[in-house]
């Protein structure tokens, strides 16, 4: 159970303006602007939910997430994660949550990963059992079969990220906090990476709470989203509810014969070119069948599609929305 | 102890995937310090003495101060590598791992080239042991042991201390290696070479010559006060208000958070 109410965060940055008198003077005084990065930030995350927590860059998803791993101390408000406070108790709290920065490694560059495994079962004092046990599971799921007894540094990155997942996972957490673990990977290794991620969550139960840019991503794991906008939480719901109310819009894509289409009401043409059209309504608007009988009404329909927004456009109509 | 020996192990297999390059830094701090060696050497075949410590003496002194040195440039690495730790992020991982800070980052580098340096200052000290003429009685050898030991205790509080305002400042930590390898070059000598105010510097602000300088006295025989040779242990004490500033600037960092 993770909980946070009024979490607030203020950030002094360092100003100064560029040349090099500006430097010079910033030897001896500083300027300082303040930067709100977390504005009264409240919410509940049950046992074995899997979230998404989307928003765009310098929103305060890195902020959130590093308060929430006992990382970084707010300047007010309460979190309790499984009973514990992060930043108070971080031993014990981050004994139980198991954490994957994308763009950076947990792992010993030089070494074998079977060492760093071995490391970290140390470190986490997990019991020989568990540790060959989870070994047995984690090297089957994640295909890691022989991956583990090649030096990290002659890794590439989609196998070095299914051992990144893999060594978080190792002492059994409760909480695994994911920072854009699909950053660069190739389509094979993003798929083989969001398919462990939901074996995990339902097997498990363990709880997930995912960050990233990759809509794709939110829309194949996560059931609930968190929009943070500003320092502030925009949006708390499913992605589905997410999708009926911002997607209204449909693209028709229409191959006809006879004359190029004339403008019709409620109808916006994209394109049109040699009997391939592509055309956007608005269902609030106008129907799609009362669309498609106004097209027919001028040209012969060989073939059509409809196509519906993707989550991406979703999501940039929400920034639109909030103007984040 | 285990999960420390087994980060050690680690971190030498580490190194040793570059063997090459290993051997050839090591070889590299040997004739560093050699140099230096040769200066003190040089220096002595013109001048004898130098205020009335003679040449096997003053290489008891360098030696000391190289061991303590080179033992905690390769153990205490972390820290002298911490604004590195930083800027990578390395340190947030080491917050989210549920073990002591202060050993994550001892255990996050260690340096083994620095064997070579080690081996310089063994074979002076193994020149300078039969030569000074210092009658080895049991006090005596505990002395030099405590001026090692002491000399850790001490280099290690600078980089502790080093790591320290690193969390404050990138730029200004230029003017920390007065101290740190300042130390080290200033201590081939007894500190009572520079003058008093070098001398009280070393004493009452850094406490490099509370073990260099005034142990020596007694281990020499200039001085026959024994409390002399129990004074590299206030290194010891000199870690506490370096380990505080550490802890301080940690818990900023944790609240600024960048």
């Amino acid at each position: 159970m993770i909980q946070l109410e009024n979490i607030s965060k203020t950030f002094r940055v360092a100003r100064r303006e560029a040349g090099l008198k500006a430097a010079a003077k910033a030897l001896f005084r500083k300027e300082y602007t303040e930067i709100k990065a977390l504005q009264n930030l409240s919410f509940t995350i049950g046992d074995g939910e899997m979230v998404g927590y989307i928003g765009p860059n310098g929103a305060g998803k890195s902020s959130t997430i590093k308060i929430m791993s006992g990382v970084m101390t707010p300047d007010s408000g309460s979190c309790v994660i499984n009973g514990h406070v992060p930043w108070k108790e971080r031993k014990e709290h981050v004994r139980e949550i198991g954490v994957v920065f994308g763009q950076r490694s947990q792992l010993w560059w030089d070494v074998p990963v079977i060492d760093s495994f071995e490391l970290l079962r140390d470190i986490y004092r997990v019991e020989q059992q568990a540790y060959g046990r989870n070994l047995r599971e984690l090297t089957e799921l994640l295909d890691l079969g022989d991956i583990v007894r090649t030096p990290v540094r002659q890794l590439s990155l989609g196998q070095r990220m299914r051992c990144e997942i893999a060594a978080s996972l190792l002492h059994d957490p409760e909480i695994l906090f994911l920072d854009e673990p699909t950053i660069g990977l190739d389509a094979v290794s993003k798929i083989a990476v969001r398919d462990f991620i939901r074996t995990v969550n339902r097997e498990k139960g363990t709880t997930v709470i995912l960050t990233t840019h990759d809509m794709q991503d939110i829309e194949a794991l996560t059931e609930r989203i968190l929009l943070i906008g500003k320092g502030q939480i925009l949006l708390d719901g499913s992605l589905s509810a997410l999708k009926s109310r911002y997607s209204t819009k449909r693209t028709l894509t229409v191959d006809y014969d006879g004359n190029a289409l004339g403008e019709a009401e409620h109808i916006t043409v994209l394109q049109d070119h040699c009997g391939h059209a592509k055309l956007l309504i608005d269902t609030a608007e106008i129907s799609v069948s009362q669309a498609i009988a106004a097209i027919s009404a001028q040209a012969e329909i060989r073939d059509l599609s409809v196509t519906g927004e993707s989550v991406e456009e979703t999501v940039v109509s929400l920034y639109q929305e909030f103007a984040i | 102890m285990k999960l420390y020996v087994r980060y050690l192990s680690m971190l030498l297999k580490s190194q040793l995937q570059y063997r090459a390059s290993f051997f050839m830094t090591a070889a590299g701090q040997f004739l560093v310090s050699f140099t230096a060696f040769l200066g003190v050497y040089f220096l002595f075949s013109r001048f004898h003495s130098v205020e009335g410590f003679s040449f096997p003496e003053v290489l008891i002194c360098f030696s000391v101060m190289l061991t303590s040195f080179s033992v905690t440039e390769c153990f205490a690495r972390g820290f002298d590598a911490f604004p590195k730790l930083i800027r990578s992020g390395e340190l947030d991982r080491i917050l989210v791992r549920p073990k002591g800070v202060i050993f994550q980052v001892l255990t996050s580098q260690m340096e083994f080239t620095r064997i070579g340096r080690f081996l310089q200052a063994v074979l002076m000290l193994g020149y300078a042991v039969p030569n000074c003429g210092v009658v080895w009685t049991a006090d005596k050898i505990l002395t030099v042991v405590l001026m090692i030991i002491g000399g850790i205790a001490v280099f290690t509080s600078l980089f502790v201390l080093y790591a320290g305002i690193s969390f404050f400042t990138i730029e200004g930590l230029e003017f920390m290696n007065i101290f740190t390898d300042g130390s080290r070059e200033f201590g081939k000598y007894p500190l009572s070479v520079y003058g008093e105010t070098v001398l009280k510097f070393f004493t009452y602000v850094i406490p490099t010559a509370l073990v260099q300088y005034y142990p020596l006295l007694y281990l020499v025989g200039r001085s026959d006060d024994r409390r002399l040779m129990l004074l590299p242990l206030i290194g010891f004490v000199f870690f506490l208000p370096c380990y505080g500033f550490f802890r301080y600037g940690l818990r900023s960092y944790r609240s600024a958070g960048s």
